[in-house]
């Protein structure tokens, strides 16, 4: 390690599916760097990729946001603190509590079962798009309604609501005003509070997660209602806006890498290695954050009791030593133990989910529109700022 | 030689990810709660050179692989 300025994290990227090239320093600086977050606080940046398996199941790092002494990369993030966030926001014993409820619903068996359901979802907003394109608008027609649709499904949540909800979320995430979030936060709770008041009156509780959550962890007495409301938020927004921003920067890269999609087109099999070169290459949740409670050895250097700690995944899935030419999209390399999804204790609840929306998405995307491309130059189409999850803001296509 | 392999899930440290599903679904499945098992005759690994990455896959090193 070597002693540099601290660079500013985060930043806006250059190219939507690289890391901004203000990080160029950091990557050189491996595996632990110092930045400064938007407050001027110094935190520890992990860039290295063994490191942060390390550092990410380590039990003394922890994700409770509520602790005031926990990192944030913008005014928003801070905002949120002082409201438990289920999963995300809690530390063990009571997230193993939490995840434990969870599991059934997010295991391999369940996502492969779920794909004929993804399936038909994907055609029909397919088949809406080529009845009245080309051209078309990729997020609002495709890229946003896939997810959302499937985690109403998994969720029960009437999908008829979805305008209100994906506005809302994208509040909470992106604001623009820190009034923005916090607003947000309680029109998600108003909604909430009256799916779970209908989802009680339902003497033939449906078959989605949360009315598995009312009838039985409500009903019993294992979560209240602020609880259940607390696992529906973070499914509900972490289960469309990620997997969105997936479809929509995962097609612009690869209408950006002709030879490689002319590749995956003529070999369907080299889908799921594709998809997760895609989330190695895209890290599109880049900055995940921790509190270290104690003094811990690592890289060379203590981390302090107190300190912030910022894992950018966009970083740490380039590590030269584990992906040699790391800014090449190659799915003939193993990227498997990137760490898009996290690692440790909250590696992503929905990764199976997740691989299954994307495979059948960006699959049935191009297969049913061979001649898709950009109907904007590249350069003009807008992508989402340095401080939230990474995506296209808007894709315009034709075929 | 493969026979002298021993697998070991620990179950209380499991958080039902199915990365070892995932990598060597020959050896590795996830029970009704979501929690690693290995399938049934496959407590050696059958051989199956996908149990290492498996283990490394991982994300509360829950999983040892040791042999003989």
């Amino acid at each position: 390690m070597t002693e540099t300025e601290p660079v500013a994290f985060p930043q806006d990227r250059t190219c939507p599916y690289h890391p901004p090239t203000g990080y160029d320093p950091l990557r050189a600086t491996r595996p632990l760097a110092r930045v400064t977050l938007y407050d001027g606080r110094p935190a520890w940046l992990v860039t290295g990729h063994a490191l942060a398996r390390q550092l990410l199941a380590d039990p003394r790092l922890s994700t409770d946001r509520d602790h005031p002494g926990f990192p944030a990369t913008t005014e928003r993030v801070a905002a949120v603190k002082n409201r438990r966030v289920a999963l995300l926001g809690v530390d063990d014993p009571e997230h193993h509590a939490q995840r434990r409820m969870m599991v059934p619903s997010f295991t391999l068996r369940r996502a492969a079962e779920l794909r004929p359901r993804i399936q038909r979802i994907v055609d029909g907003l397919l088949d809406a798009m080529t009845e009245k394109g080309p051209p078309a608008e990729l997020v609002s027609a495709f890229a946003l309604p896939v997810p959302s649709m499937v985690i109403c499904e998994l969720l029960g949540v009437p999908y008829e609501d979805h305008d209100f909800f994906e506005a809302q979320s994208r509040r909470l995430l992106r604001g623009p005003a820190v009034t923005d979030v916090q607003d947000a936060r309680g029109q998600l709770d108003g909604y909430f509070e009256e799916l779970i008041d209908r989802k009680q009156k339902q003497s033939e509780p449906g078959d989605g997660v949360l009315d598995e959550l009312v009838h039985r962890q409500l009903r019993e007495g294992v979560l209240d209602r602020r609880g259940v409301i607390a696992f529906a938020t973070i499914l509900l927004v972490a289960g469309h806006e990620t997997t969105a921003n997936m479809i929509s920067l995962g097609t612009f890269t690869l209408l950006q890498h002709p030879d490689r999609l002319d590749e995956l087109r003529a070999d369907p099999g080299l889908l799921s290695d594709a998809v997760e070169e895609l989330m190695r290459l895209l890290s599109i949740a880049d900055g995940l954050l921790r509190r270290a409670t104690e003094d811990i050895e690592a890289g060379g250097t203590t981390i302090r009791a107190g300190d912030g700690v910022v894992f950018s995944t966009s970083v740490i899935n380039r590590d030269a030593d584990v992906y040699p030419a790391p800014d090449t999209l190659d799915w003939h390399r193993p990227a498997r133990h990137h760490v898009a999804f996290g690692f440790g204790i909250h590696q992503c609840l929905g990764q199976n989910l997740a691989r299954a929306e994307l495979e059948i998405a960006l699959h049935s995307l191009f297969d049913r529109l061979p001649g898709l491309r950009l109907a904007a130059p590249p350069e003009e189409i807008p992508f989402k700022p340095g401080d939230t999850v990474q995506g296209m803001l808007e894709l315009p296509v034709t075929w | 030689m493969h026979t002298d392999t021993r697998i070991e899930i620990d179950r209380d440290v499991c958080i039902g990810a199915g990365q070892c599903a995932l990598a060597a679904p020959k050896v590795f499945t996830q029970d009704d709660d979501g929690f690693s098992t290995l399938l049934p005759g496959r407590e050696d690994g059958g051989g199956d050179p996908m149990v290492r990455e498996a283990a490394r896959a991982c994300p509360v090193s829950a999983i040892t692989v040791a042999e003989g």
